[in-house]
């Protein structure tokens, strides 16, 4: 990523005070290690058990701040969704949300995030795909979970992944003519430069930036 | 056609289409040859009063039958998440309040848990803090099933219930300007805690409101329990079981109106909910009328929620105590709103340049959070609203998406509409309560 550059050609943070001890350290989370403890070993279990190509389909598991994530392959997701709410040890009956996320840094730069709840045993999982911005294709979960329609819709929308398989992929928050997905980070925020009290704001994007 | 002024027709590939715009509908459809097509298009909306803000729906018709529903959103939409990106986490407090606008406080809160839990403090949040919570949440929620109960009166033709509904939010709506200084879109809930404690008027003010309520939801239930129109146009209509509810992701009052006891304050528990003691209302019928009974009933709930709250209120903190990321401000009311406190204002102007860098930094700058990503679920008003934050370090949120409830739900409008009368589609839209701030955000 650029160091962003902010007004009176400040790099970086800025921060000439010495104050700089807000920052809070804590290290990167690397993939978690078994026995992962708790019903997080469980459900891993399970999955395992019950979906044959497993060891195709999960390209990490992470565990951070109690929260399990599985990261898929991105062809997989249907068939590892329907697995997870088909099976009787796992029974995500319910997909809470699906968004995108766009970490730009990377060569698999877009995210898809996935939200399940299991109302059976009260236990959430997250499960991640990761597509490139040239190749943004991923099987769609509308057939596993019909309310995931307009979340994948929304997605399309903000960061141009493509659901295949989805039955009506449109856009749903931008008109449909726009041009480009804004959630993606080389898409500007925009804006125009306000006057307040003879002074001239500038938008928020261009104004001295932190890291 | 004589009420041309009126509907103006043009003839375009798919047939005739009218723009109606007023006057008689019988004379609009007379002009339309009946035998030319037995199908009809109408487009509600999106500027129409029964749809709860601008929500368009297109409705093929058979006579009075819809046939097919479909929705269009987003012309709320403001990028509020694409804007919290250039903002300070704390900013985003006052970004996330405006999306659900009828439920401002559980935004705020599910946000803040998000960022809590992302810096890894929820422990150190304060019993006070956590209580003051509970009791704007519920207050909230009784305001929000308010406004449902008054608009969906309206809509269903009982004009009485709007103007009793809209009193007694407007009651609530007072509470909470006595405490942050708004009406709506406070920005109260803040990580870390809350803005301000809450005076001592507010609580005189909510025992007032706890001794008033229940015999006013007494007063709506007489009102229209037992209303032979009303019970015509909510029992039976728009039903959704449970399966169909789950399938389409349907959370909240609508999903236990259907029978399924799911209220997450109660089976994933958060600000220390599992320590009230209150019920999970229930019905079996999954129609209109049993989710009017279902908010009637948690209406009641939250009263008694309130209650326990305000009793376990004890003096204390309403911030966390680590200075790297508590607000520094004293805010306090003046006549022209929140602001900072003129003590805080002369000791940091006047007294102490260290305080004053302090202040500089973490209002301009802002604290940073780890990089990590978490979930936060919460039970709205409308059901599971949950914050999905993603933080890279910095001290700005690298993403924020919100799952709202109103977005999800209204995609249940078509299976609950079609096959239905078209004056049923409005009793079973009101019945979801989408607020379509939050919708497109």
């Amino acid at each position: 990523m650029t160091q962003p550059e902010g007004l009176f050609g400040v790099t970086g943070t800025g921060d000439t005070s010495g104050m700089g001890g807000l920052v809070r350290n804590r290290p990167v989370q690397l993939d978690a290690a078994r026995p992962y403890g708790g019903w997080y070993d469980e459900v891993v279990d399970a999955l395992e058990e019950a979906y044959p190509g497993f060891s195709d389909a999960i390209e990490r598991v992470v565990i951070d701040r109690g929260e399990l994530t599985l990261h898929i392959v991105p062809a997989k997701i249907a068939e590892v969704c329907q697995i997870l709410r088909d099976d009787m040890s796992l029974r995500y009956e319910l997909c809470s949300s699906v968004s995108g996320v766009d970490y730009i840094a990377e060569e698999r730069r877009l995210h898809v995030v996935y939200h399940l709840t299991s109302m059976t045993y009260r236990r959430r999982i997250r499960l991640e795909c990761a597509v490139t911005a040239a190749e943004p294709h991923l099987p769609s979960v509308t057939t596993v979970y019909p309310t995931a329609d307009w979340q994948e819709r929304e997605t399309y929308d903000m960061f141009g992944v493509i659901f295949d398989g989805h039955p009506n992929l449109t856009r749903i928050l931008m008109p449909d003519d726009w041009d480009g997905h804004p959630q993606r980070k080389d898409y500007p925020l925009g804006g125009v430069p306000v006057e307040y009290k003879g002074a001239e704001i500038p938008p928020p994007d261009s104004r001295r930036a932190y890291r | 056609m004589s009420n041309a002024g009126y509907a103006q027709e043009r003839e375009t590939t798919e047939g005739k289409v009218f723009t109606v715009t007023g006057g008689d509908w019988d004379s609009i459809v007379s002009g339309v040859d009946p035998m030319h097509d037995e199908r009809i298009v109408v487009n509600m909306g999106p500027q129409h009063p029964s749809t709860h803000g601008v929500l368009r729906l297109v409705l093929e018709m058979e006579g009075e039958t819809v046939t097919e529903a479909r929705l269009v959103v987003g012309y709320l939409h403001t990028g509020i998440e694409k804007n919290m990106e250039y903002r300070t986490w704390t900013q985003g407090s006052t970004f996330v309040t405006r999306m659900d606008y009828l439920a401002p406080i559980f935004n705020e809160t599910a946000y803040s848990l998000a960022v809590e839990k992302l810096l890894g403090i929820e422990d150190q949040i304060t019993d006070r803090a956590n209580t003051i919570r509970v009791l704007m949440m519920e207050l909230n929620r009784i305001s929000s099933h308010l406004v449902w109960l008054a608009t969906t009166g309206m809509e269903l033709g009982a004009l009485s219930m709007m103007i009793y509904g809209f009193r007694e939010r407007e009651f609530i709506l007072d509470i909470f300007e006595m405490i942050t200084g708004l009406r709506m879109n406070m920005a109260y809930v803040r990580p870390g805690g809350v803005a301000q404690d809450v005076p001592d008027t507010a609580i005189a003010k909510i025992r007032e409101f706890l001794d008033f309520m229940p015999k006013r939801i007494k007063e709506y239930e007489d009102l229209l329990s037992g209303q032979p129109i009303w019970t015509a146009r909510t029992k039976g209509v728009a039903v959704l079981d449970v399966t169909g509810c789950v399938a389409l992701g349907v959370t909240g009052p609508v999903l236990r109106s259907s029978g399924l006891a799911w209220d997450l304050r109660k089976t994933m528990p958060y600000c220390g909910y599992e320590t009230y003691d209150f019920e999970v209302p229930t019905q079996p019928e999954g129609d209109v009328y049993a989710r009017y009974l279902v908010r009637l009933a948690e209406m009641r709930e939250s009263l008694k929620i309130i209650e326990q709250a305000l009793d376990r209120l004890k003096p204390g903190r309403i911030m966390v105590e680590d200075r790297k990321i508590a607000w520094p401000a004293q805010l306090a009311l003046g006549n022209d709103g929140l602001g900072n406190s003129l003590e805080h204002v002369a000791h940091i102007m006047g007294q102490s340049m260290e305080s004053l860098i302090h202040h500089f930094k973490l209002v301009t700058e802002g604290f940073r959070v780890p990089p990590g990503q978490v979930y936060v679920p919460i039970e709205g008003p409308r059901g599971e609203l949950g914050a999905h934050v993603i933080s890279d370090g910095g001290t700005r949120p690298f993403r924020v998406h919100m799952r709202e409830p109103s977005f999800v739900n209204l995609q249940a409008i078509p299976a609950m509409a079609e096959g239905g009368l078209l004056a049923d589609v409005i009793a079973g839209g009101a019945s979801l309560d989408p607020v379509m701030g939050g919708c497109d955000r």
